[in-house]
């Protein structure tokens, strides 16, 4: 399988996350689209993290470098679930303050 | 060539769960109603773990299916529905035509430069799994605990205050005073 497909495949991911992002106004969907992004770069760790471990195998001894593709994937899951924690807390005191949770109308900053 | 490894059964699959997680992303980010953008949110992240599973990764698979799919679209759900969104289709979640003509122009604009940059650097290389164990590729959830106790021990450490810190500070935003 050539790595360029997993690689691939998590650019286009990205790219609609990226797309869903400026896209939207709703903030649930607006996390949603991060969590597409976040997502395509957890293909992107795990395939390199095997592409990896198919060079170099990991023998019986301890410590293997390919590891750290799988390791790191899962401080991004870790990070992405705090991410929308905080986010659905923000979400909820949007619309609490404002009765709607359009990302437009939260220009009170604008000069 | 009765020994030779065939790749035919990975290229099938790899096949069907790539199109159907373009598919339901490009609906993630289109749909109108916004229950149906978390149930198609579902899906992508499903096939997340189903290539996590291509790549003989099942630890990142199981994490990925009891996190996201467990715990985070619940969230979402959760979210749609403390902020009373209507269930059926809405008309205002997306931005003006302008802005969507904007997002689309970066996001196709992004997609030509990580393409090029990828095919241009990474199109000689291949992960070739078959014939190897899972030990062998670093992949055993045994492997990766062993190394998150030991070596990457900090970077662990960090994320649980991380983690604590996020939980703490969600409370304190969302709780009515």
């Amino acid at each position: 399988m050539l790595i360029n497909a997993y690689l691939l495949l998590a650019a286009v991911l990205f790219c609609i996350g990226v797309y869903g992002v400026l896209a939207r106004r709703n903030g649930v969907l607006v996390l949603m689209s991060i969590e597409l992004i976040l997502n395509s770069v957890n293909i992107n760790l795990v395939a390199f993290g095997a592409w990896w471990g198919a060079q170099q195998p990991c023998g019986a001894a301890q410590g293997c470098a390919a590891t750290i593709g799988p390791v790191f994937a899962l401080f991004v899951i870790t990070v992405a679930a705090a991410e929308v924690g905080v986010g659905l807390a923000l979400v909820l005191m949007l619309y609490r303050n404002f009765k709607s949770i359009d990302i437009d109308q939260v220009d009170s900053m604008k000069g | 060539m009765t020994n030779a490894p065939t790749y035919l059964p990975e290229y099938i699959m790899f096949g069907l769960i790539a199109s159907s997680m373009v598919v339901a992303a490009v609906r993630v980010v289109t749909t109108k109603n916004v229950v149906h953008a978390a149930l198609w949110l579902v899906l992508v992240l499903g096939g997340v773990a189903g290539l996590f599973i291509l790549l003989a990764s099942e630890f990142t698979a199981i994490t990925q299916v009891l996190v996201y799919i467990g715990a985070i679209v619940v969230l979402f759900l959760f979210g749609i529905m403390l902020t009373r969104a209507p269930l059926g289709k809405s008309a205002d979640l997306d931005n003006n035509v302008a802005q969507r003509i904007v997002g689309a122009l970066v996001g196709l604009s992004l997609l030509g430069v990580m393409v090029y940059g990828l095919v241009n650097r990474w199109s000689d290389q291949k992960i070739e799994l078959v014939g190897s164990s899972t030990r062998q590729l670093g992949q055993t959830t045994e492997q990766i605990s062993d190394s998150i106790f030991s070596t990457y021990l900090v970077p662990f450490e960090v994320v649980s205050v991380l983690l604590l810190a996020a939980l703490i500070g969600a409370i304190v935003l969302a709780r009515r005073d």
